[in-house]
Formats: C-alpha cells, sequence, structure tokens
C-alpha cells in the first residue's frame, strides 16, 4: 500500500470518529462559557474542572468503584433470579398450547402494569434493603425475557415441528434439538431486553428503596446535599455502564445471528 | 372448553385463592388485604373524587411531556435519519446520554426546576423522546433502496422524496418508536410521582404505602393497568388506520 492510502485509510477510520467528538467538545466548551460568565449559580451547575476534581476524590478516597461493584452485583443478581425463570415460562407458554391458553391471558394483563407500580408492595412484602431491591429487580428481568421465549417459542416454523414428529422424538428431544436451537435468537432477544431491564430497574431500585452502596444511591446524596457535581459524576457512570451493558448485549446478540445463519 | 373461558380460568382461580386466604386468615391484612377491601378502598377514592382527580393530572402529565418528547422526538430523529452528517456528529452523544435511564435525571432535575409540574414533564418528555428517535432514525435508513430510486426515476425534489416516499415506508418503525415512547413515557410518570408528588396516581399508591393501606396501593394498581391497557389499544387502533394502505399493497 502507497503511503498515500495508508493515510486515506487512516483518515476513514478516525473521521467519523472525530465528528462524533464535535459535540460533546462544544458542549463542554459551552459548559465553561456558561459558568465563566455565571449565568448560572455554581452550586446548580459546577464548573467542568470541580466536577473532574470531584471525580478524582471519588476515585482515590471515596467509595466509587464499592459504589459501581454495588450497583453491578445487583442487576445480576436480580438479572439471575429473573431472566431464567422468564425464560421457563415463556417457553411453557410457547411450546404448550394449553399453558399459553391459560397463563397468556394474565401474563398480558399483568404486563400493562407500571413497572414502578410494585415497588410500595415489593416494599412492604420484602423490605426496602437488599431482598427488596433484588425482588424488584427480579420481576423487571422476568417480563421480557417471558415475552420474548414465548413468541419464539410459538412461532417454530412448522417444517421444523414436522421434522421433530417425523423422526419420532420424544418431548425432551423435541426441546433440545428442535425447540430451543430454533427459538434461540428470540430468546437471546430476551435475555438482552432482561439485562437491560434489570439495568433500569437497579437505578430505580435504589433511587426509591433504603440508601445502600451503589450509583441511585450517590444520585440521593447528591440532591440531599445539593452536590450537583456528585450528580453529574454519577450519572456520567450509568451512561458509560449503560453502554458497556448495551454493547455486550448487542455482541451476543449478533453472535447468535450469525450462528443461527449458518 | 373455549378459548375465552381458558383464558378466565386461572385469573378467577387466583382470585378464588386471594379470597380464601383473606376470609380464612392465611395472610395478615397488612401483607395482604381482602378482595372486598381492595374494592372498597377502590369505590371509597371514586366516590370522594379523588381518583378522578388525580387520574386527570395523572393523564395530563403523560400527555403534556409525551407529546413534547414524541415531537421533538420526530424532529431530532428526522434529522439524524436524512442527514448523514447530523448523524455522525449528534448520534454519538445522543446515544451516550439514552444510556442513563430517564428516573436517574430526576434528582438532577429537581434540583434544576423544582419538585413540581415542571420537573415531571421534563423527565417523562425526555423518557419518551429517546425511543422516538430511535425509531425514526432507525425507520428513515431502513427505507429500501429501490424505494428512493423509485423516487429519483420519478424526479422528485427532497421535499415529495420526504413526504411521499420516506416518510410513508418508515411509519411502522415511527409507530414502535412512539409506542415505546408512550410506555416509557407512563413508566416513568409513575416513578416520578411516587418519588415526588403530591398529586396523582403514583401519589396515591405512596400515600397507601406510607399508611400502610395496602388495599389503596392494590387498587391503584389495578387503575394503573387498566389505564395502561386502554393507552395501548388507543394507539394501535390509531397504527391500524394509518397501515391501513400496507395491507393493499404488501
Amino acid at each position: 500500500m502507497s503511503e498515500i492510502a495508508v493515510v486515506m485509510a487512516a483518515r476513514s477510520v478516525w473521521r467519523p470518529v472525530l465528528m462524533s467528538l464535535v459535540a460533546p467538545a462544544l458542549l463542554i466548551v459551552l459548559w465553561q462559557a456558561i459558568v465563566a460568565t455565571h449565568l448560572v449559580a455554581p452550586y446548580i451547575l459546577p464548573s467542568p474542572a470541580t466536577v473532574l476534581a470531584r471525580f478524582q476524590n471519588e476515585l482515590d478516597g471515596g467509595t466509587f468503584w464499592g459504589d459501581v461493584a454495588a450497583s453491578l452485583s445487583r442487576a445480576l443478581g436480580g438479572f439471575a433470579l429473573g431472566a431464567p425463570a422468564g425464560l421457563a415460562f415463556g417457553l411453557l407458554l410457547g411450546l404448550s398450547r394449553l399453558a399459553g391458553r391459560l397463563f397468556g391471558p394474565i401474563f398480558l394483563a399483568y404486563r400493562q402494569i407500571a413497572l414502578f407500580a410494585w415497588v410500595p408492595l415489593l416494599s412492604l412484602w420484602f423490605g426496602g434493603g437488599e431482598a427488596g431491591k433484588l425482588a424488584f429487580i427480579a420481576i423487571s428481568a422476568f417480563a421480557p425475557a417471558t415475552v420474548n421465549t414465548w413468541r419464539a417459542a410459538a412461532t417454530i416454523p412448522a417444517p421444523y415441528r414436522e421434522l421433530s414428529r417425523a423422526l419420532i422424538f420424544g418431548r425432551l428431544d423435541h426441546l433440545r434439538l428442535i425447540a430451543l436451537p430454533s427459538a434461540l435468537p428470540g430468546i437471546l432477544t430476551g435475555l438482552r431486553s432482561a439485562l437491560i431491564h434489570a439495568w433500569l430497574a437497579t437505578v430505580g431500585a435504589e433511587l426509591f428503596l433504603d440508601i445502600a452502596p451503589g450509583l441511585g444511591g450517590r444520585l440521593n446524596e447528591g440532591r440531599d446535599k445539593f452536590e450537583v457535581d456528585l450528580m453529574i459524576v454519577a450519572l456520567t457512570a450509568l451512561a458509560v455502564l449503560g453502554l458497556g451493558f448495551s454493547q455486550l448485549a448487542a455482541a451476543a446478540e449478533r453472535r447468535s445471528i450469525r450462528w443461527s445463519r449458518r | 372448553m373455549s378459548r375465552h373461558a381458558t383464558a378466565f380460568l386461572v385469573p378467577a382461580l387466583l382470585f378464588g385463592l386471594w379470597w380464601a386466604s383473606a376470609s380464612e386468615g392465611w395472610l395478615p391484612q397488612q401483607l395482604l388485604p381482602a378482595p372486598m377491601a381492595v374494592w372498597d378502598a377502590l369505590a371509597d377514592t371514586a366516590a370522594s373524587g379523588d381518583l378522578w382527580a388525580d387520574l386527570l393530572i395523572s393523564l395530563q402529565r403523560v400527555g403534556e411531556g409525551f407529546a413534547l418528547g414524541a415531537l421533538a422526538g420526530l424532529v431530532f430523529g428526522g434529522a439524524i435519519g436524512l442527514s448523514r452528517t447530523l448523524r455522525t456528529l449528534l448520534n454519538p452523544l445522543f446515544l451516550l446520554l439514552a444510556q442513563i435511564p430517564p428516573l436517574a435525571w430526576i434528582p438532577l432535575v429537581i434540583l434544576a426546576v423544582g419538585i413540581d409540574e415542571a420537573m415531571k414533564v421534563t423527565v417523562i418528555a425526555w423518557a419518551s423522546f429517546v425511543p422516538v428517535v430511535l425509531g425514526v432514525a432507525q425507520g428513515i435508513r431502513d427505507v429500501p433502496a429501490r424505494l428512493r430510486e423509485l423516487g429519483r426515476a420519478l424526479t422528485f425534489g427532497p421535499w415529495d422524496l420526504v413526504s411521499r416516499i420516506v416518510f410513508p415506508a418508515a411509519v411502522p418503525a415511527i409507530f414502535t418508536g412512539l409506542r415505546e415512547g408512550l410506555a416509557n413515557a407512563w413508566q416513568t410518570l409513575v416513578a416520578a410521582e411516587l418519588f415526588a408528588s403530591s398529586e396523582g396516581l403514583g401519589y396515591l399508591i405512596s400515600l397507601g404505602r406510607q399508611l400502610f393501606q395496602l388495599d389503596l396501593v392494590l387498587a391503584m394498581v389495578v387503575v394503573l393497568g387498566i389505564v395502561g391497557l386502554a393507552v395501548n389499544g388507543a394507539l394501535a387502533l390509531v397504527e391500524r388506520r394509518l397501515l391501513r394502505w400496507q395491507t393493499i399493497a404488501p
């Protein structure tokens, strides 16, 4: 490759990256300008430097990594409780016509209730501590896992089902060799959605239930103490972690689609 | 057994179990109030007018927030869907901000605009904005190239291309975004009202929780379910009307 081609290739790779940095850079310049002209009181909008110093402070002497770990483990714990249950329930609904008819309508009715309406009930039943939080995260992960698995299992293509009959598969073999592989993309979509919902619910649980280590708790702390710099640090951490979650889930789904096309 | 009968079998059984549990005292009233108590709570709030007043306020908040968020989402989503330059400039920042759960903004928004209506409408608007942008941008990008070519072959100008080809072809994705936006708006409303409010359905729920009146909490949960169902049904109806042409020429 000639030098020019290398430069061109590098440019075509870096150009979108650079362009995507323009808007955040402008935002920070604007932010700094607002602070410098005293348009907004510094206790409402601290300067970028203050926020950066706060972040450094949290990293050095604070509980930042502990909060991140607490939120992540809460999200994964609730996901581990709710998603497999949703997967099993979705398979049951999708594979057994009777179960689908019996439990499907009431499940759809249940889904209409806003998730956060369960917070007061769960906090009365399980308390506002860790058990109540995990229960809320688990039911948040349960519904999307159920819906997607149900849909995928109920729409297994007829040729596959015929194949299963032609090979006189038993129930277990049908499940293992036909139903699960055929429904796999839908199941993974469901797990992806469940993971994202578990993450949303984690933040909700930390905001609404008893204060405990975690990023949502830090947001509440920031509000109580009027420390906007702490809140911006926590929100940025939530954004970065959320981006990580969705990238991870999307990568897992891409793999599965590649597999299903094989 | 007919289809409808099976659909009601499990709810009826659950209801019977609930009834039996209450009358036999299997669970304390504080954990699971009797069905009649829930019904009474519902009837009481309806008779006193509280239910309707709070329902109206909640619907109004969702309406204002969703209208603002969806309109802004249509414009912004259309802009980054149609212009590649705007997309590379703005999409990464938008996607980063979209990762933050809407209700995580509540504490900050409270400090910025106070705890009243402005806070609820802002947070609800943001919650509906995100999925609408994603739906619109995705829908526009996924318009089949052959349709765009058709437009060019017919020498459509940019306006005709958008209004006659791109927009109609993107309607299903746009509606997915709108429906998700409305669902998000509804979820966020309940969260915002639970968090900080003195009116609205979410407030009634948190009031019931504070007074340990689980019957009131359950009654409001039922109301939330019914309203959610109605709102979803209305939007599905609009969607079917707008998509009627698609069944004629698939």
